[in-house]
């Protein structure tokens, strides 16, 4: 439901960190973006040999000893060192100096699929190979879903409301979500988004049990959604922190960026397999547009969830035509050049989507050569200049989760 | 008998499990500050207890090992244990 209170109160993002596959900080990500720049490639983090799905969208050149302390690295998963580093670049984009602002001032909600996988499995290896006194006593947080929340609140002493979306993809979205409605409850700024992704053994096995990865071993043909051959996807780490607050709050304290609005969010659950009711992705799309007081013919280009498997395509291809009619919006999926960053992706897609607003450009999807005619779907697969003044992002967790989030320029 | 402990290695444990301490001013001792202010917190402690038993090849008593509050302090503690152990 709209609450309808002006535009004081709207949430606008300003700041953001984004450490992606397609590059380390929000600019290098969007060139590479625009430019069809596919990072996916052989894994090198681990040996996938063994496995039927070797390919991954790696973030190739982070070293964590350049931006962290040394006091950080023992106690902290990979995936936590980039929320970190993601946090650092969200606060100074945004112009914050953490100590300056009241002690409550500043809430913090990430998301996250899965938790330190890596250092998890690292610590169990040590417990069954060596015993419990080679276990890590930072096993005792490193590992939790909720790290990334902790960690950051910690470094930069953000006290205010905390939180924890555990909603596999659809967290990247539920995070800035819940954060809005902290915003519109009176907390003045939220540091808000996911940094995700665990290319471990155990991850990898984690994900494999869904068997929608693709097998292919082409990075060119392996994660294609809306193909004619689309046949799974490709996970990837990474993700983005964004400074949310309200319109009011930005302007009075001066903040140099104002990327967009956002302006509408909704999420909802499927039914159960074999329950013969259609999933609910529509509702969560049409929800969060009825919060953004907008019409579906308002919608300039939809981010989309790209699950790429051919049943999770139909399904959101079927939602896109029941919304917009046949091929009646641009959609596009720049995950394809990454990936699948778990909680991660949608908080990208939505810095994305939000570059792609100020820039007047729909970046491309890439790899798909034969969209399936039946989606009948307007997918941009070439950089696309047109007037944009709102975006639909769309993220599905595994498991039943949709959710739907609409950002705008700002005013 | 193993070795006896020194600060100076004590010190190094430490950065191997948790990092680099805080840095200190000129002039004072790293080895007669407290954990905390050093800036290592009870979980950092718990590693270097851990890393400490396993390398020295000695068990200390948690009480004992929660009254030590510097390097100084904890090397003796560990020199002792040593001391006694056969």
């Amino acid at each position: 439901m709209s609450t309808g209170t002006g535009t004081g109160t709207d949430t606008v993002v300003t700041g953001m960190g984004v450490l992606a596959p397609t590059g380390l900080g929000h600019a290098a990500h969007w060139e590479n973006t625009l430019r069809g720049a596919s990072a996916i490639g052989p894994v090198t983090r681990f040996d996938a040999g063994p496995y039927p799905s070797r390919l991954a969208g790696e973030i190739a050149d982070f070293v964590a000893e350049e931006h962290l302390p040394s006091r950080l690295l023992p106690q902290t998963d990979h995936m936590t060192r980039m929320a970190l580093v993601a946090s650092d670049w969200a606060l100074a984009d945004a112009g914050v100096e953490p100590g300056l602002m009241p002690e409550y001032g500043v809430g913090v909600v990430t998301a996250a699929s899965a938790g330190g996988f890596e250092f998890g499995h690292r610590e169990l290896q040590n417990l069954w190979d060596r015993g419990p006194e080679y276990v890590s006593a930072y096993q005792s947080f490193a590992w939790f879903y909720a790290v990334n929340t902790g960690q950051i609140s910690i470094r930069h002493g953000l006290r205010g409301p905390a939180g924890a979306m555990v909603t596999e993809q659809a967290g990247g979205l539920d995070a800035l979500g819940q954060a809005r409605r902290q915003l519109r409850g009176g907390q003045p700024m939220v540091l808000a988004g996911a940094v995700d992704g665990s290319p471990c053994p155990w991850g990898w096995v984690a994900r494999l049990s869904s068997s929608r990865m693709s097998r292919e071993s082409d990075p060119a043909r392996a994660y294609r959604p809306f193909d004619t051959d689309a046949a799974g996807y490709v996970p990837g780490e990474g993700g983005a922190l964004l400074v949310l607050e309200s319109e009011e709050a930005a302007r009075a304290r001066g903040a140099r960026h104002r990327y967009g609005r956002i302006a509408g969010y909704a999420a909802t659950f499927d039914p159960p397999p074999g329950s013969g009711r259609p999933t609910n992705l529509a509702r969560a799309a049409r929800a969060a547009l009825d919060d953004a007081e907008l019409t579906p013919g308002e919608v300039d280009v939809v981010f989309a969830d790209a699950a790429g498997t051919p049943k999770e395509d139909a399904a959101e291809a079927d939602a896109l035509r029941c919304l917009f009619g046949s091929g009646g919006v641009p959609v596009t999926a720049p995950k394809t050049m990454t990936g699948r960053l778990s909680a991660g992706g949608p908080a990208v897609d939505v810095a994305t989507a939000l570059m792609s607003l100020r820039a007047g450009v729909i970046p491309p999807t890439v790899h798909v050569s034969r969209p399936l005619p039946d989606h009948t779907l307007d997918l941009v697969t070439t950089p696309r200049r047109v007037p944009l003044a709102t975006a639909l992002i769309l993220a599905r967790g595994h498991g039943g989760f949709n959710s739907a989030l609409v950002v705008t320029r700002p005013g | 008998m193993k070795d006896r402990l020194t600060t100076d290695r004590l010190m190094e444990i430490m950065r191997e499990c948790a990092g680099d301490g805080d840095e200190v001013e000129t002039g004072r001792h790293p080895e007669d500050i407290e954990f905390a202010s050093l800036g290592y917190d009870s979980l950092a402690m718990l590693e270097t207890l851990s890393r400490l038993e396993r390398e020295y090849g000695v068990a200390i008593d948690e009480e004992d090992f929660a009254g030590v509050t510097t390097p100084a302090e904890l090397t003796a503690l560990v020199n002792r244990v040593l001391a006694v152990a056969v």
